[in-house]
């Protein structure tokens, strides 16, 4: 696909980021619509999934502001790369434990579920670095180790261990990196990690 | 493992960002957007932003500033004067701030900070306190002016109670004297609060982070006037703090 066709929608469901992301969208001079319109949804090639806040209210939200169905079938049918951040990562699972049991969009096996964090402060606030296990099209060797910018005291308990790209540490091991055929996710904000942020997001966009 | 933090504060004043001493006497900066840009460009880890404005004047922070710097900071924002309410709050995260600061109106009403931690959650609340070690380290509000019944030990430990994610801590006296931290107080409340503290107040050389890390054991240090009036820059002082074994993000 070349660089003219790729238009991102970055998925509007009320979420807190989306400006965060549309900021950085901007400065990458990518072509972009934020929008819940299945036209919209028809018409783009990426897809982002931003989120903050709980997993039971974000997921509400979702299901009262867009058409669940249609973007699965852009997602699961067509096969568009879509690229989770933080709750928006979460909200793939099957379910999450947040605030009692709510049901995810169930992409990716596995449920979000707190950290166990041995007796560190939640919620895990900072920066911290990103360690790759896996050869992917998001992060390179080189940058192995970078720091991301997280906000989460929930995680993704991913079932299928190859699906997990990168890990992070804060009290356990977490998956921060997850990826699954077309579908990717990220439980830190790329959005404010300054430029490894943006180079994440640009590589998801380029090489998808 | 997260890393120790170093943020740039930016008072905020007429459009014009300002930097004074003792709370007093303020010197202009630079435009607000152009230092934002530098900043974002220095790897900062955290950006402070503080409306003098709103909350001496006892008026409404500037949204639309808060947007268009907002647009041009990809590091997490913290914004603080004049939150006295929950509707600002709103406002505020709705503009692009990650985070708020509440300063005034946390000491006068601890009950705001607890309503807006639920509302908002702790990772947005930062508590910001100020306090006179020359006035038996009693707390003052609305920028430095007031004076209050409750030492910063005393009020440090309300905050938390309350729900506040983070502290941040500044000495009034030490404040753009580029002295140093108060090590001393800030070791204390260290001792006292499990939250993240921010020390502020006195920076006037990378020494000074590198002593209040390593004495006091804070998360992040804040400072203003080393790098508005000196060549010091966040990604030296990282540098060196790095090379000092402390564990920043570089």
């Amino acid at each position: 696909m070349s660089e003219i066709e790729k238009k991102i929608c970055i998925i509007d469901y009320g979420s807190g980021n989306i400006g965060s992301v549309s900021n950085v969208l901007n400065k990458l001079n990518l072509n972009y619509c934020v929008s819940n319109s299945i036209e919209d949804f028809k018409n783009s090639s990426h897809f982002i999934l931003p989120g903050v806040g709980s997993f039971g209210s974000a997921m509400k939200k979702l299901n009262q502001s867009i058409d669940i169905d249609k973007l699965e079938y852009e997602i699961l049918n067509n096969k568009k790369p879509i690229l989770g951040i933080c709750v928006g990562m979460q909200l793939m699972a099957e379910f999450g434990y947040e605030f009692g049991k709510s049901k995810g969009l169930g992409w990716i096996k596995g449920n979000v579920e707190i950290i166990k964090t041995s007796g560190l402060i939640l919620p895990h606030i900072g920066w911290n670095s990103v360690k790759v296990k896996k050869n992917n099209s998001l992060l390179n060797n080189e940058e192995k180790n970078k720091d991301f910018y997280f906000v989460n005291s929930y995680y993704f308990n991913i079932e299928n261990n190859d699906q997990v790209i990168a890990t992070t540490e804060y009290g356990m091991n977490f998956p921060s990196i997850i990826s699954f055929k077309n579908i990717y996710g990220v439980q830190f904000h790329p959005e404010k990690s300054q430029k490894p942020g943006k180079k994440l997001i640009f590589d998801f966009i380029n090489s998808n | 493992m997260l890393k120790r933090r170093v943020i740039p504060t930016l008072l905020f004043k007429d459009n014009v960002l300002v930097k004074g001493k003792n709370f007093l006497s303020n010197r202009p900066v630079v435009s607000a957007i152009e230092s934002v840009k530098t900043y974002d460009l220095r790897e900062v880890d955290e950006l402070i932003f503080n409306d003098i404005l709103a909350s001496t004047k006892n008026i409404e922070p500037d949204y639309n500033m808060i947007s268009e710097i907002s647009k041009e900071c990809f590091v997490p924002l913290v914004v603080g004067g004049g939150i006295k309410n929950l509707k600002i709050i709103e406002n505020l995260l709705r503009n692009g701030a990650d985070k708020v600061s509440i300063n005034t109106w946390g000491v006068k009403d601890p009950d705001l900070l607890k309503q807006a931690s639920k509302e908002f959650g702790s990772q947005c609340i930062v508590g910001s306190l100020d306090y006179k070690k020359s006035k038996n380290n009693k707390v003052f509000t609305i920028c430095g002016t007031q004076i209050e019944n409750y030492n910063i030990l005393e009020m440090a430990e309300i905050f938390e109670q309350n729900g506040c994610g983070e502290l941040i801590i500044t000495s009034i006296d030490n404040d753009g004297n580029l002295c140093g931290y108060d090590v001393d107080i800030l070791q204390k409340i260290k001792k006292k609060i499990k939250i993240p503290l921010i020390a502020s107040g006195g920076c006037g050389s990378y020494d000074h982070m590198l002593e209040v890390f390593k004495d006091a054991n804070v998360d992040a240090v804040a400072a203003a006037s080393i790098f508005h009036f000196s060549k010091m820059t966040p990604r030296e002082a990282k540098k060196y703090l790095f090379s000092k074994g402390i564990n920043v993000r570089n």
